[in-house]
C-alpha cells in the first residue's frame, strides 16, 4: 500500500453522506411539506393572529413575530426531533449502518455528514417556509420590521438546529427506534412544556425570593426559552406580556449572549453525539 | 500476486487469538487463522458461532477485546484504516440497502465513499445481472436482486479482499452458479476471499480451506479432505443384495470386520473406516454374484461440520 494514506478528516466523504441525506428529504418531499406548513402557519398568524382582540389583517411585525414565536416554539423543535431521532438508530435497525461503517469513512465523518444533510433540509424548509410568508408581509414592513422578522427566521433556524443536535444525540444513544422515539417525545415535552411549567412552579413555591438571581440563568438551560427571549425581548412593547420574560436580568438578553447560547445548544449535543458514536 | 521469500503468496488476513465479549458473555474465544493472497476460505458454524462478529471485527466495525487482526499487514482500526478498507469488499449477512435509491444510485453512493470511479458502476451491475434493473428503485427488487446488488457493492473499487457473509442467501441455483463462477475468476486474479455459508454442500468443492467455528471457538481448520481424514469419519457402504442373499451378505461383512445394519427395502449399510477399505474391496469382490448394486459415499463437508458441532459421526446420526 502506498504511504499516502492518512486518517485525517475528509470533507469529501462528509459531503457524500450529507448530499444523500439532503437528496432523500427533497425526493420524499419532506422539505416541501415542512416549508408549506411553516409558510401556511406564518400567513395564518400574520392575518388572523389579532383575531382574539377583534382585529383581522396584517398587524405590526413585532406583534406578528410574537405570535409566530409562540407557534415556532412548539412546531420547530417537534419537526427537528422527528427529522433526526432515527438518523443513526434507524440505519442500525435497517442494517445499513454496518455497511456504511465498513467503508473508508470514520464514524465522526459519517455522523457529521448525516447532521449536515439533515440540517440543510431543515434550514431549507425553515427559510423557504417563513421566507415565503414574508412576500405578502413585506409591502407593509419598514426596515425595522423587516429586521425583526429576519431575526425571527434566523433564530427559528438556530432553534431547529439545536433540537436537531439533540435528536441526533438521542439517535446515537438509543438502543432501538422505539426508545429513540420515546426519548424524542420526552425531550419535546420537557423543553417545550414541562420546563416552563416547572420554572413557574418553582417561582411560585419560592414566593419569588431570589428569583431574579437564578431564574434568568435557568432560562438559558432551555433553547426554546432562549429563542423566546430573542424574539420577544426585541420588542419592548411586548416585554411585559410574558411572565417569564420579565425575569430576564439586564445584560443577559444581549443578542450576542443569546445567540451564543443557542450556538452552544447546537454544538454541545452534537459534540456529545460524536463522542458517544466513536 | 505477490509472493514472499518462501515462494508462498503474501499473507492478507492474520487473525491472532481474537476474543470478543458482549458484557460478560464471550462470543469469539481465542480465534486465530491466516489467509494468503488468492485463497478462498470458507467460514462455517452454527447460528451464533461468532462468524458475523468475526467479520465485523475484521472490518473494524467493532473492536476486539483481545488479540490482533491484521489485514495486508495493517491493523484495520489503525491510522491507515482508510487504505485497508478501500481494499476490502464486504457483503453483510442481511443485505440492507436504501429502498428509495435505484440500483445505480446505490452503487454510485458507495463508490463515492470508497473513492472509486462511479463510471464503473454500470458495468458492475451488468456483471451481476442487474443491467436492466439498474434504474429501478431498490424497493422493487426481489431478495435475490438485492443480494446481487449487495455483491456488486462489495466489488466496488476492485477489492483485493472480499468478506462475504452468507453470500448466496436468496439466490436461485443459476445465480449461485454464476456467483461462484465470478468468485473463481476473482480468485484467479489474486483476490482473497473469505466467505461464510450454512450451505456446506455448496462450498465443499469451491473453497480452498475451511474454518469451522462453534460457540465462538475455532474447532477445525484445513482442506475439506484433510478435515475429513482428521475427523476420522467413515465412508458409508450401501449394498442391495439379490433376493435371498441378504443374510449371506451380512455375514460376509460381519466376518470382514464391518457392522452391517438394515437400511430398508432389503438393503444393508455399514460404516467403512479407513483401515478397512482394502478389506471392503475384497469382500465386495467375493460377493459380486450376491449383489445387485453397491455404493460407497465419502463423508461430505456437512458431515465433517456436524461431527465437530455435535461430536457425533454421520453414521451414528443416521443410525
Amino acid at each position: 500500500m502506498s504511504r499516502s494514506a492518512t486518517s485525517c478528516w475528509q470533507w469529501r466523504l462528509v459531503a457524500a453522506i450529507a448530499a444523500k441525506e439532503w437528496r432523500d428529504r427533497l425526493r420524499n418531499r419532506w422539505v416541501l411539506a415542512v416549508a408549506v406548513v411553516f409558510g401556511a402557519f406564518a400567513l395564518l398568524i400574520a392575518y388572523f393572529g389579532g383575531a382574539p382582540s377583534g382585529v383581522v389583517g396584517l398587524r405590526s411585525a413585532a406583534a406578528t413575530v410574537a405570535s409566530l414565536t409562540s407557534l415556532a416554539i412548539y412546531l420547530v423543535p417537534l419537526i427537528a426531533l422527528l427529522l433526526g431521532f432515527d438518523a443513526v438508530v434507524g440505519e442500525r435497525e435497517r442494517g445499513v449502518l454496518d455497511l456504511l461503517l465498513s467503508q473508508p469513512i470514520t464514524r465522526a465523518e459519517l455522523l457529521a455528514g448525516k447532521y449536515l444533510g439533515l440540517a440543510a433540509a431543515l434550514s431549507m424548509a425553515t427559510l423557504v417556509g417563513f421566507g415565503a410568508a414574508l412576500v405578502p408581509l413585506a409591502p407593509s414592513m419598514d426596515l425595522a420590521a423587516l429586521v425583526i422578522y429576519l431575526r425571527f427566521v434566523g433564530s427559528a433556524l438556530m432553534l431547529g438546529l439545536a433540537f436537531l443536535s439533540l435528536a441526533v444525540l438521542v439517535s446515537t444513544v438509543a438502543r432501538d427506534r422505539t426508545r429513540a422515539t420515546g426519548a424524542a417525545i420526552a425531550l419535546w415535552f420537557g423543553f417545550v412544556l414541562v420546563f416552563d411549567l416547572s420554572l413557574l412552579g418553582a417561582l411560585v413555591a419560592s414566593a419569588g425570593s431570589h428569583a431574579s438571581t437564578w431564574a434568568p440563568y435557568a432560562l438559558l438551560l432551555n433553547p426554546a426559552d432562549v429563542f423566546r427571549v430573542i424574539n420577544v425581548f426585541g420588542a419592548e412593547a411586548l416585554r411585559s406580556s410574558f411572565g417569564l420574560g420579565t425575569l430576564m436580568a439586564q445584560g443577559w438578553n444581549a443578542p450576542a449572549t443569546l445567540y451564543g447560547v443557542l450556538l452552544a445548544w447546537i454544538a454541545a449535543p452534537l459534540g456529545v453525539a460524536l463522542w458517544r458514536f466513536r | 500476486m505477490s509472493t514472499g521469500a518462501s515462494g508462498l503468496n503474501a499473507v492478507v488476513v492474520e487473525i491472532k487469538d481474537v476474543v470478543k465479549r458482549y458484557g460478560a458473555m464471550p462470543v469469539v474465544r481465542g480465534v486465530g487463522f491466516a489467509c494468503r493472497e488468492g485463497e478462498m476460505i470458507g467460514l462455517a458454524g452454527h447460528n451464533g458461532a461468532g462468524k458475523s462478529t468475526l467479520f465485523k471485527m475484521m472490518l473494524g466495525i467493532i473492536a476486539a477485546d483481545e488479540g490482533d487482526i491484521l489485514l495486508f499487514g495493517e491493523p484495520v482500526r489503525g491510522r491507515r484504516f482508510r487504505e485497508v478498507r478501500r481494499a476490502i469488499g464486504y457483503l453483510p449477512e442481511h443485505v440492507a440497502l436504501y429502498d428509495n435509491l435505484s440500483g445505480l444510485e446505490t452503487l454510485r453512493f458507495f463508490a463515492r465513499l470508497k473513492s472509486a470511479d462511479p463510471a464503473r458502476c454500470k458495468g458492475l451491475l451488468e456483471c451481476v445481472g442487474l443491467g436492466e434493473a439498474m434504474h429501478r428503485a431498490v424497493r422493487e427488487y426481489s431478495k435475490g436482486m438485492r443480494q446481487r446488488l449487495g455483491f456488486a457493492q462489495a466489488l466496488i473499487g476492485e477489492p483485493r479482499l472480499l468478506l462475504l457473509d452468507e453470500p448466496t442467501n436468496g439466490l436461485d441455483p443459476e445465480a449461485i452458479h454464476g456467483f461462484y463462477g465470478m468468485l473463481q475468476e476473482l480468485r484467479a486474479a489474486g483476490t482473497t476471499i473469505v466467505l461464510s455459508s450454512h450451505l456446506l454442500a455448496e462450498i465443499q468443492s469451491r473453497v480452498d480451506r475451511l474454518v469451522i467455528m462453534a460457540s465462538g471457538k475455532l474447532v477445525a481448520e484445513g482442506t475439506v479432505t484433510a478435515l475429513a481424514t482428521a475427523s476420522g469419519l467413515p465412508a458409508r457402504l450401501m449394498v442391495t443384495p439379490r433376493e435371498g442373499a441378504r443374510a449371506r451378505v451380512s455375514r460376509a461383512l460381519l466376518a470382514a470386520g464391518f457392522v452391517p445394519q438394515e437400511a430398508g427395502d432389503g438393503a444393508v449399510r455399514a460404516a467403512v473406516r479407513a483401515p478397512l477399505r482394502m478389506a471392503l474391496l475384497r469382500v465386495l469382490a467375493s460377493l459380486s454374484d450376491e449383489l445387485l448394486e453397491y455404493t460407497i459415499t465419502e463423508p461430505t463437508l456437512e458431515d465433517v461440520f456436524l461431527s465437530h458441532q455435535r461430536g457425533t459421526t454421520w453414521v451414528e446420526r443416521a443410525a
